[in-house]
């Protein structure tokens, strides 16, 4: 349905469509996805996916009672269907006292930066390419590779009633991979982007190689509060759980979120804000709404700014939307997309040699929060964990569960590192440095 | 649908492949989300595709499309050709797959109450009289309450014969009571948060949970949880209520067993496994004799129930733990081969634009006669009681794992006592397993599971179902972090 699929164009026919049903206000959330992904193990391509969809997500108000059906198909008969089920589901529901309405047109501005031809055009030959290059990294440094190579392109149209036509094409490239050596070591490196020609798969393949060398035969230590140097990869973590469990509008109107304009929540090195505008950030024009993106300074040199909003959010508290909704429905409410931290002074060996004792981190696993209010979050260390003594690494150790509230973690943060990278997070694109951290607090060990 | 699996089979083996297999997926979902009183989500939702997984070269190949014309069943199988074509650029052992009989059949959900076919306003209706109840019990903040149903009518042909049709129908609901003071946020939730346990059945499930006879003391012990005392640190002996151990059960037993972990082909995402295939040639003990564990996609109302796999396997039950004794893996037609076996059946795929992947089926801790749930407990001297999931965390190999639940109950001289708040409990696989020392007889067992089980690049979420009936484990470190 993806080929032929012009979302603008179907979207401007469901919302005529619905009206016609009965609809007074009508939302088209109409996507169009080509995805692509090449997975490899043990130094060779195992999984190997193609993907063309289109579908919509149409949402329809009748007085204050609100109705949303999906579907992907999205010939005449389809659309037809999808307004008709939409409209139903309106009338057969509960009125919602607070409906705040859909959106008005904004100005949007356009993010070329945002779509790449390359990536849209780019082929299984070239993914393939990319995953030899990998390849041929481990197999020099003695080491197996494992990870995966993804190119998609998404074109995505909102439409509504109130004559939003907002339309945008996005692509996003990224390859990573863990490399694993016979003797216990790992390592992890990765890359990402709008472009894929930006993405140096043999560089790649050298940095996860080198750390798998360097972490063989790790040593035990004995958990307990240890000053960090987290690089980038561990840092994207700290971001997407702060902003899961605090940054968005609705957490803060339930009171369950930390996030507090003016209130001190970290260093004054820290700065974060949601800039859909950075090219760094994998950027966006709108949101799910239609509603063009606005930067939000979120923490300001540890001093909390804003949240993000959406036009229900922003409705309930006088305020505008920031352009941050996510497709309805959404109980979870709004959402930061493209997180951006700002960068410090300091480089790689300033960030370890100022450890004194402590461990350089490469990246998380399986993170969650433990106590949201607080931003207490668990997690394991992996791919590659090194004791510091004297601000130089003298070696691995084994991988380390850690207890942490991610708000004392940006309190604790002494040093930012001035380079930062593009990553793709669990919730969109991200641009971080490494930090520093003191009293980062490990509560057990595992065997490797 | 027999017409465009034949053309897409017949395109993928003119243009070489060895192998084909296509899938053509079609599901309807609805759901329903209640906030506070406050109706905030009625969605319906449709998906339809193929997908067309090819071996050419010894190679596989995916492709897959939401267009189900004839023309494009021919693209996505080219498409699923020329990738398998790169993908042998880069292979070092051609795929071999295990002789299975090609499978032909029907099977359906069975369902007492077609819960598509239940007026949506009753629905609504069942939902805010829970919800109702449990918000206004003082002291609450907020309340969520959700349904959803989904079914998924699933196709299956392949070069070898196989032509088998399936019928899915797997609702849920559940009702959550927030209470919130200062910087502490509990949480109470039945029979779990995030809109409860599926399950393979009609409406008629979603009867029987009766959310509003439990909404009120749901409520009510959310709000008591804020004045409890933090739960203590130490060494205990814990019992696990089956809303908690449902979850034990699939971080630390389902996930490990997964022989493509094993191998190392979800490496890069969600790691491997400590129970490497030398484990099961020594005959590893993984728990203590008491501890026997069955993947079972047989079993009645599992949400990894099935008749075939999503590579044509007939549904099985597979023992993976017996007395104790790791004796098995959940495996596929190219992992179990590796290991001198046929394979069990596990190979399931997350719609048509996916691929099967080893998934669990229902990962069931079975029961053991002799004592109940609650002789469990008069048996226990001094302990704690922990109940209903809140976070969960294991590491890449499956060994140090980390709980949080929702409640802690204390327990003196074989009774149920006072609330602790925050629970948590940490671990390592084999230690925890081995400690236990009393497993609920079948009056507890009851069918659990999760609907969004995550695996895989790209990400694919399954329905996995988890059976188990309450259990105890000596000398626990419980209470982690700084609180």
């Amino acid at each position: 349905m993806s080929a032929g699929l012009e979302p603008l164009a179907a979207g401007v026919r469901a919302v005529a469509l619905a009206e016609a049903a009965g609809a007074d206000e009508v939302e088209a959330v109409v996507s169009a996805d080509e995805a692509r992904l090449t997975r490899f193990a043990n130094s060779e391509i195992h999984q190997n996916v193609a993907e063309t969809n289109g579908s919509m997500n149409l949402r329809v108000a009748i007085g204050r009672r609100v109705g949303v059906a999906s579907s992907n198909r999205l010939d005449d008969e389809g659309l037809r269907r999808l307004a008709e089920t939409a409209v139903a589901i309106a009338r057969n529901s509960a009125e919602l006292e607070d409906w705040a309405g859909l959106p008005e047109p904004t100005p949007i501005t356009q993010i070329p930066a945002a779509f790449s031809s390359g990536t849209a055009g780019s082929t299984p030959e070239q993914r393939a390419d990319g995953v030899r290059a990998v390849i041929a990294a481990a197999d020099a440094a003695g080491v197996r590779a494992f990870g995966s190579f993804s190119t998609s392109v998404e074109r995505l149209a909102v439409t509504n009633s109130n004559g939003i036509r907002a339309e945008q094409a996005r692509t996003v490239a990224q390859l990573l991979t863990v490399m694993m050596a016979a003797d216990g070591g790992s390592g992890y490196a990765e890359g990402a982007g709008v472009d894929v020609s930006s993405i140096d798969a043999a560089a790649i393949g050298r940095e996860a190689a080198e750390k798998a060398r360097a972490t063989a035969n790790p040593v035990s230590i004995d958990p307990g509060d240890w000053s960090v140097v987290l690089e980038e990869y561990a840092v994207v973590d700290l971001l997407a759980l702060l902003a899961y469990v605090g940054f968005s509008a609705l957490a803060v109107q339930e009171e369950r979120s930390f996030a507090e304009p003016g209130k001190v929540i970290g260093s004054e090195l820290v700065t974060i804000v949601d800039d859909a505008t950075e090219p760094g950030a994998m950027p966006m024009a709108f949101d799910y709404e239609g509603v063009a993106k606005q930067r939000v300074v979120l923490v300001e040199r540890g001093v909390c700014r804003d949240v993000v909003w959406d036009t229900q959010t922003a409705a309930r508290s006088g305020r505008q939307s920031t352009g941050h909704g996510l497709p309805a429905p959404n109980s979870y409410g709004p959402f930061p997309l493209n997180m951006v931290m700002s960068p410090g002074e300091a480089g790689r060996d300033e960030l370890i040699g100022g450890l004194g004792r402590g461990l350089l981190v490469t990246r998380f696993h399986y993170t969650n929060p433990v106590h949201p209010k607080l931003a207490i979050v668990t997690g394991m260390t992996r791919d590659g964990t090194f004791l510091v003594e004297d601000g130089k690494v003298v070696g691995p150790v084994r991988n380390l569960r850690f207890t942490q509230s991610y708000l004392a973690a940006l309190a604790g943060t002494t040093a930012v590192g001035r380079d930062r990278r593009t990553l793709r997070g669990d919730f969109g694109g991200v641009l971080v440095p490494a930090v520093r951290i003191d009293g980062w607090t490990f509560t057990g060990a595992t065997e490797h | 649908m027999r017409d465009l699996s034949d053309r897409s089979l017949d395109t993928a083996v003119q243009l070489g492949a060895s192998y084909a297999d296509v899938r053509v997926v079609r599901r309807l979902e609805e759901s329903i989300a209640i906030k506070s009183g406050r109706v905030e989500g009625v969605a319906s939702g449709e998906s339809e595709g193929q997908g067309i997984r090819v071996l050419v070269d010894g190679a596989w190949g995916f492709a897959s499309s939401s267009d189900l014309s004839a023309p494009e069943a021919d693209r996505v199988a080219a498409e699923a050709v020329r990738i398998a074509r790169a993908s042998a650029t880069a292979l070092r052992n051609r795929v071999r797959l295990d002789d299975r009989p090609p499978a032909r059949g029907t099977y359906e959900t069975v369902i007492q109450e077609d819960p598509f076919a239940v007026p949506l306003e009753q629905k609504i209706g069942d939902l805010l009289a829970a919800d109702d109840i449990a918000r206004n019990v003082k002291g609450v903040a907020f309340t969520e309450t959700r349904y959803d149903a989904q079914r998924e009518t699933r196709t299956f042909a392949a070069t070898d014969g196989s032509w088998t049709e399936q019928t899915f129908t797997h609702v849920g609901a559940g009702i959550e009571a927030n209470a919130i003071d200062g910087d502490e946020h509990q949480r109470r939730s039945y029979p779990d948060a995030d809109g409860g346990p599926f399950k393979a059945a009609g409406y008629e499930f979603v009867r029987g949970l009766d959310l509003a006879g439990r909404a009120g003391p749901l409520a009510e012990e959310a709000v008591a949880l804020l004045s409890a005392p933090q739960c203590p640190s130490g060494r205990f002996t814990i019992v696990l209520d089956p809303s908690q151990l449902y979850m034990q059960v699939h971080e630390s037993c389902g996930h490990p067993t997964e022989l493509d972990r094993v191998f190392g082909t979800e490496a890069s995402y969600a790691g491997t496994s400590f129970l490497t295939t030398d484990k099961l040639d020594e005959g590893f003990r993984y728990g203590s004799d008491l501890i026997d564990i069955v993947a079972d996609a047989t079993a009645p109302g599992g949400m990894g129930t099935f008749g075939w796999d999503d590579e044509g396997v007939a549904a099985q039950a597979v023992p993976l733990v017996r007395d104790g004794i790791f004796v098995g893996y959940l495996t596929s037609r190219e992992t179990a081969p590796r290991i001198g076996r046929s394979s069990g059946g596990a190979m399931r795929a997350d719609g048509w634009n996916r691929i099967p992947l080893i998934r669990m089926t229902n990962v069931n801790l079975l029961p053991k006669p002799g004592m109940s749930l609650d002789d469990i407990v008069t048996s226990t001297d001094d302990g704690l009681y922990l109940a209903s999931n809140r976070s969960w965390s294991i590491d890449d190999r499956r060994l140090n794992f980390q709980f949080a639940t929702e409640v802690a109950y204390e327990i003196k001289g074989g009774k149920k006592g006072r609330l602790f708040k925050n629970p948590t409990y940490t671990g390592i696989t084999y230690e925890f397993w081995r400690s236990c020392d009393a497993v609920g007889d079948e009056s507890s067992y009851v069918m659990l599971g999760t609907p969004n089980c995550g695996k895989g690049e790209p990400g694919q979420g399954a329905h996995v179902g988890h059976a188990c009936s309450g259990a105890r484990f000596r000398d626990v470190q419980v209470g982690v972090g700084k609180w």
